[in-house]
């Protein structure tokens, strides 16, 4: 099998549905015509729209829950529960006004932010040395950062939290801010070694022979160009921090420190019976932003979860 | 290649004194642009790894040095059945998993290959799952799983087919059932999506070609897109296993590993015993032990490349 012709990746194609493929250039259907309407129906439509009722089910339960009144959320015989006639803001209002909510979305976000431009930065100057300048061992420092993507943060909470006390970290912003990077510098600077790569040779020997030192060859030519491929990164890196759960539960203690994901896992369970509808509104405020940043850069999240796995 | 032509001519016309050497040197270069990566990489990567199975020869606990032991702590861990329960649910846990996300997530991608309306807009859908946060979405399924006002409780209900309430998180095949099925729900987007742009890759005139030569559907996707796929399901999948075999976030939001232990991960088992318990000794040595597991997976992944590597030729880049 080996004949067979492979095309690279097109990764913007994957998601705006534009397929790269030869056969779609002349706006026919592939070979879709070879199905009927009804048989179409049952293998693809069917199947499809259970899948995603199934994937996003969830979510609409999530915001569901969190505009119900609390009568109608513990009483099912009386009320349709898969809709409510009379959604209330009470649960957002007690999450914002009355608890550390606003505190939590901030740590999430500066440590996230913070996190992110460390990684990136680092990032940026290991791909470029080791794509670009091939210095002794560059495959072999390559395979190592590899490597490293590959250990799971659950194999390292327990000697870090040791580390981190020791360095007087416990329970400072500063602990996770110094810790996410061994998470996002693998994957962002395989990512990028990926488009730095496309960038073609002879822009940095004009530059070079113009007598560009190599920090202006990487600021003025390469980075402009891998733009996207920043891009790619900072949104993928910035999704990973905000997920990231072990080492904030482990190194975080104060309530006022906590990012979203601990401190709605923490703080909101107690035996309250009609906790719910605050804790879906919190987890829905807590998903919302990365979702926002989804909807803009759909194809920038594929490119970079693709690109990664490319490589 | 030429660029490393270049850089060289110039030395030889300035004297090259030690500070050029330091600036202009490729090796230098690159040494000096490794350096914030290689700092956090070494500090809070590969040392707390060896630090860590240090720590499970010793009997460290939280606010004590401690001292070695040997192989105490894994001696401990042989005789404990807890420790051998996680062992076999991560087990389960990962390879149950691992195979439905696989199946379902090739289904889907094989789905979202085809034209249809919204296309665009489905995929971007399909992939919301991996997007919010682990902890958020296991929070939905734990009330969604809730033992007395779980919707699917209700729904089964009014349907008439059970009598009453399903203890989902509260009885331990249906915990290990409903921990599963998080898991699967979170990760199918990534491997559909993942393959899907591989299966972009494969010429469509491969197909119409097979189809001429009297190929069927099934024949289609045994012949030409599987052994295409190969190299990418074997990386995706890798990924996948890793992933969902150090999985904590999701068991620790919906179960915290009970009932009775049933849903406790080794990444969960090692967090309580080491932090809630404050057994680091013991605890390392739960999480040292997941690494060959790991290793093994690595192997995997490695081969996988390899192999791509072959099949496309020398020009990979």
């Amino acid at each position: 099998m080996t004949d067979l012709p492979t095309r690279s990746i097109d990764l913007k194609a994957v998601l705006s549905g534009s397929s790269p493929t030869a056969a779609k250039d002349d706006h026919s259907e592939g070979m879709s015509y070879l199905q009927s309407v009804p048989r179409r129906l049952v293998t693809l439509y069917l199947p499809l729209t259970i899948i995603v009722v199934v994937l996003l089910f969830p979510f609409y339960w999530m915001a569901l829950t969190s505009v119900k009144p609390d009568d109608q959320l513990l009483d099912l015989d009386k009320f349709n529960p898969f809709w409510t006639w009379n959604p209330t803001f009470k649960h957002f209002h007690k999450l914002l006004f009355e608890s550390y909510y606003p505190h939590w979305l901030w740590n999430t976000m500066y440590v996230a932010i913070c996190a992110t431009m460390l990684s990136i930065i680092a990032s940026v100057l290991a791909a470029y040395a080791i794509v670009r300048l091939r210095y002794k061992g560059a495959n072999l420092v390559g395979g190592l950062i590899f490597l490293a993507y590959l250990v799971p943060p659950s194999i390292l909470f327990i000697p870090l939290a040791t580390v981190v006390f020791q360095y007087g970290l416990f329970d400072s912003p500063l602990a996770l801010i110094l810790t996410y990077p061994t998470i996002l510098i693998p994957f962002s600077t395989w990512l990028l070694m990926g488009y730095f790569k496309t960038i073609p040779f002879e822009l940095e020997e004009c530059a070079l022979i113009d007598g560009a030192s190599r920090w202006q060859i990487l600021t003025k030519i390469v980075l402009p160009l891998a733009i996207p491929g920043l891009i790619s990164a900072f949104i993928f890196c910035f999704t990973l921090c905000w997920n990231e759960f072990i080492y904030a539960l482990t190194f975080l203690q104060s309530t006022s420190n906590k990012t979203v994901p601990v401190a709605i896992v923490n703080e909101f369970v107690d035996g309250d019976i009609y906790r719910w509808g605050s804790l879906m509104a919190g987890a829905l405020a807590g998903s919302l932003p990365l979702v926002i940043l989804y909807a803009f850069f759909v194809e920038h999240y594929v490119s970079a979860m693709t690109g990664a796995v490319k490589e | 290649m030429a660029d490393v032509a270049i850089p060289r001519a110039k030395p030889q016309m300035i004297e090259a004194n030690a500070w050029t050497q330091l600036k202009h040197n490729r090796n230098w270069l690159g040494f000096w642009f490794m350096v914030p990566a290689m700092a956090f990489l070494i500090f809070f990567l590969a040392y707390p790894l060896g630090l860590g199975i240090w720590l499970s020869f010793t009997d460290t606990r939280i606010g004590r040095v401690g001292q070695f032991v040997g192989t105490e702590n894994y001696e401990w861990l042989w005789d404990d059945s807890i420790f051998w329960l996680s062992v076999f649910n991560t087990l389960l846990y990962t390879t149950v998993a691992s195979a439905i996300k696989f199946a379902v997530g090739l289904y889907l991608a094989l789905l979202l290959n085809e034209n249809m309306p919204f296309k665009a807009m489905l995929r971007a859908m399909v992939l919301i799952p991996f997007i919010v946060p682990t902890v958020l979405s296991a929070l939905a399924f734990w009330w969604i799983f809730d033992s007395q006002f779980s919707i699917i409780s209700w729904s089964l209900k009014h349907l008439g087919l059970i009598n009453q309430n399903i203890n989902f998180l509260g009885d331990t095949t249906w915990a290990r059932i409903c921990v599963i099925f998080a898991n699967i729900w979170r990760g199918v987007p990534f491997v559909a999506i993942t393959l899907l742009a591989g299966l972009q890759t494969v010429s469509p005139s491969l197909y119409e070609a097979a189809t001429l030569d009297g190929a069927t559907r099934w024949q289609n996707f045994r012949f030409i897109t599987y052994p295409l796929l190969t190299p990418i399901i074997a990386v995706v999948m890798t990924f996948s296993v890793l992933f969902t075999f150090t999985d904590f976030q999701l068991i620790w939001a919906m179960t915290r590993g009970g009932p009775v232990n049933a849903t406790h991960l080794m990444a969960t088992l090692s967090y309580q015993r080491a932090i809630i318990a404050g057994q680091l000794g013991e605890g390392a040595a739960i999480s040292s032990a997941m690494i060959p597991f790991l290793l093994a997976a690595i192997m995997v992944s490695w081969f996988g490349l390899q192999r791509r590597k072959w099949q496309q030729g020398e020009n990979n880049d």
